[in-house]
């Protein structure tokens, strides 16, 4: 899987805040929120498609809040990331009489028509993963650009003392969320007068592709310092290539946006030593909530209003921004390091 | 064309004293050293522009980047030279590493060679359907493996069903075959190589293997002629499908973590790469030698540009722009050879 389908940015559970402090809190205001959310609720999962292992774990998050309030999940998609392949589930849900749909949408506008429908049916409409242009809806944003793009040259500018040569492994050139985050790192860097970004490249999210640009890279500058890679197929490939050329650590520090379970080992041996990535069950877990407070009519989801989601806390509802309507930022993305990396299981 | 080089293959003719245009032919098909001279430029002009680029590491990277593409070009060649195309060969391998890896994840100590084994196991088991369904039930294998893509793949991701295998679930020792070194030289490139010289041996040598090419030259004449012509285009797809398979484990050892999109458009970049090796993409014509060394000049020149500190944009640019160039040439090669051919026989006649 990949960061690359529009998956607009933003990211994150809370942090590194510790795991056992989580389960306490998660005990506590669950069952504070869904004392006064209504249970009985059918609330429609529309993932991009039914297969990417990341929308099946956000999906599994949602179930986790939605088992939690007493509310049903139903999951609903096609197996191919088309706008067409989920127009049949949004009129399922219709069709259901669901009180809330969840939708990663696939299509920024195609599907407006249809959520429409929803609506008028007196359907509540949150997006998340990728949000969709229609009015009156609520975009659960996972991190925002700013955030990753500036948090990555930070954790990077902290492993090698904020000096040396870096350069960037991307996805594809024309990748929309690369971009936008390599443009934020570029802002960063300034911070940095002695890291200087020497060349970005492109693994178009083939491990194959990747390690070819890699290994061009490493040929063109000797001395480089480091490489940030926020793609989870470039960075695992540039781990898989410097576990076996350890030589190269005497220089050389990768970091960038990863998953977990791919990144334990390299971690654990000490290739690399830290990674980003928000975390998809909470982003599921806080959409469920989301929806659910909809569902009830606790909220309108209008700008300004406040909700609990269970264990992660309280959100407030931000006001529209240009391109997107009011929205909800998870939070900054997690850390992963030797200390938590072995805690997360996705 | 590609029928009367085939027809010349199999009966050469005695050959007249060369002349300066006949050595001139003889110089322009001789297309594997034509190959290897654009490699070597690409590589030397390179390494003026920056020493670093003749490193061990990264002559490594362009041998053992090249070896997958070049070691599916070989079971496509086999495929393309019977006037038929294998478009099935990314999901093959997809399909393959996800089960090897599969494999290993629930038999932590499974041996190594016997995973190589179940890699090509899966490939066989894919090119027995599409060489069956191209062979006896007669369908255009280019309609046939496009179909083939997309199920294999629709498999592919029912078996994976969105988990991914990890760096941690797979042997050192199995991921050492995908990185490690003999004597400086990648184990994935001598894999490679001695597939591509007990291939290349057998094409030229065995009466079986001849017959592929004189099916893709004209079918029916091959048939006409005896060549049990469904059999061997049969066969072709299995020997394709299992040579993905094999693939697809040392994909599998190379990056050591596998989900469902594992070759995705590698078709592709095989069939490119083969057609820049001067494999007639109309049968009849080609050798896997050339169709090994194509991948290996388009894995070099994206490492090299790279290396040069050239803009990314470029690759897919120059790999399009070559492949014309490929094919441009071989249409100058073969008219020429016509023309040479009329002139000849009409002196004869004369």
């Amino acid at each position: 899987m990949n960061l690359r389908g529009s998956r607009l940015a933003l990211a994150a559970t809370t942090a590194v805040v510790s795991v056992a402090s989580l389960v306490a809190v998660a005990t506590n205001s669950a069952s504070a929120a869904s004392s006064r959310l209504k249970s009985g609720e059918t609330i429609y999962f529309i993932p991009k498609d039914t297969l990417n292992p990341y929308e099946v774990i956000a999906d599994a998050g949602g179930k986790t809040a939605l088992n939690a309030i007493g509310d049903k999940q139903v999951v609903s998609s096609g197996t191919a990331d088309t706008a067409a392949a989920q127009i049949p589930s949004i009129q399922a849900a219709i069709a259901a009489k669901a009180s809330a749909i969840v939708i990663a949408g696939n299509d920024p506008s195609a599907l407006c028509p249809s959520l429409a429908k929803a609506q008028a049916a007196g359907i509540k409409i949150v997006s998340f993963d990728s949000d969709v242009t229609c009015p009156n809806h609520l975009f659960i944003n996972q991190a925002n650009t700013r955030q990753i793009g500036t948090s990555e040259i930070d954790l990077l500018a902290s492993e090698i003392h904020s000096t040396g040569q870096i350069a960037i492994l991307s996805a594809a050139a024309t990748a929309t969320n690369q971009n936008a985050w390599i443009k934020y790192m570029k802002v960063e860097l300034k911070k940095y007068p002695k890291m200087k970004l020497v060349s970005t490249v492109y693994g178009n999210d083939d491990p194959a592709t990747s390690l070819t640009v890699l290994q061009g890279l490493l040929s063109a500058y000797p001395n480089l310092a480091g490489i940030i890679s926020p793609t989870t197929v470039g960075i695992s490939t540039a781990a898989q290539y410097l576990d076996t050329h350890k030589a190269l650590l005497k220089h050389l520090t990768l970091t960038g946006l990863g998953l977990p379970s791919q990144m334990k080992k390299y971690v654990l041996d000490g290739t690399v030593k830290a990674f980003e990535l928000w975390n998809p069950s909470n982003l599921g877990y806080l959409a469920g909530y989301a929806a659910a407070t909809l569902a009830s009519g606790t909220i309108t989801g209008k700008a300004g209003q406040s909700f609990t989601a269970g264990k992660l806390g309280a959100y407030k509802i931000l006001p529209a921004a240009a391109g997107t309507g009011p929205s909800v930022v998870l939070g900054p993305p997690t850390v992963f390091n030797k200390s938590n990396v072995l805690k997360f299981n996705f | 064309m590609t029928i009367a080089s085939a027809v010349g293959e199999l009966a050469p003719a005695p050959r007249p004293a060369p002349t300066p245009g006949r050595v001139w032919d003889i110089v322009l098909r001789a297309r594997e050293l034509g190959i290897l001279v654009v490699i070597f430029a690409v590589f030397g002009g390179t390494t003026i522009y920056n020493s670093s680029f003749a490193s061990s590491a990264s002559v490594q990277q362009l041998l053992a980047g090249a070896s997958i593409y070049a070691l599916l070009g070989v079971g496509e060649t086999i495929v393309i030279i019977t006037r038929n195309v294998d478009l099935s060969v990314g999901s093959v391998l997809g399909l393959s590493a996800y089960v090897v890896g599969e494999v290993f994840l629930h038999n932590p100590n499974f041996p190594v060679p016997l995973a190589f084994l179940v890699g090509i196991g899966v490939g066989v088991v894919c090119g027995v359907v599409n060489g069956a369904i191209v062979a006896v039930a007669r369908v255009p294998s280019l309609v046939v493996t496009l179909g083939t893509l997309y199920l294999i793949r629709g498999v592919d991701a029912l078996v994976v069903n969105g988990v991914q295998i990890d760096p941690s679930s797979i042997p050192g020792g199995f991921i050492g075959v995908g990185v490690n070194n003999i004597l400086g030289v990648p184990w994935i490139f001598v894999i490679t190589a001695v597939v591509v010289l007990v291939v290349g041996y057998a094409m030229r040598t065995f009466r079986s293997n001849r017959d592929l090419y004189a099916i893709g030259s004209n079918p029916a004449a091959a048939e006409l002629a005896g060549v049990p012509v469904r059999k061997r285009v049969f066969w072709a797809f299995v020997f394709s499908g299992a040579i993905a398979g094999l693939g697809g484990a040392l994909w599998l050892a190379q990056f050591a973590t596998v989900a469902s999109t594992a070759g995705s458009g590698y078709e592709l970049i095989v069939v490119s790469g083969v057609v820049v090796g001067g494999v007639a993409i109309f049968g009849g014509s080609g050798t896997v030698l050339g169709a090994a060394l194509g991948p290996l000049l388009l894995n070099t020149i994206n490492q090299a540009l790279v290396a040069a500190r050239i803009s990314a944009f470029w690759n897919q640019a120059i790999a399009g722009g070559l492949l014309i160039a490929a094919i441009a040439f071989d249409r100058f090669v073969s008219l020429r050879r016509e023309r040479n051919l009329r002139l000849r026989r009409a002196a004869r006649g004369a």
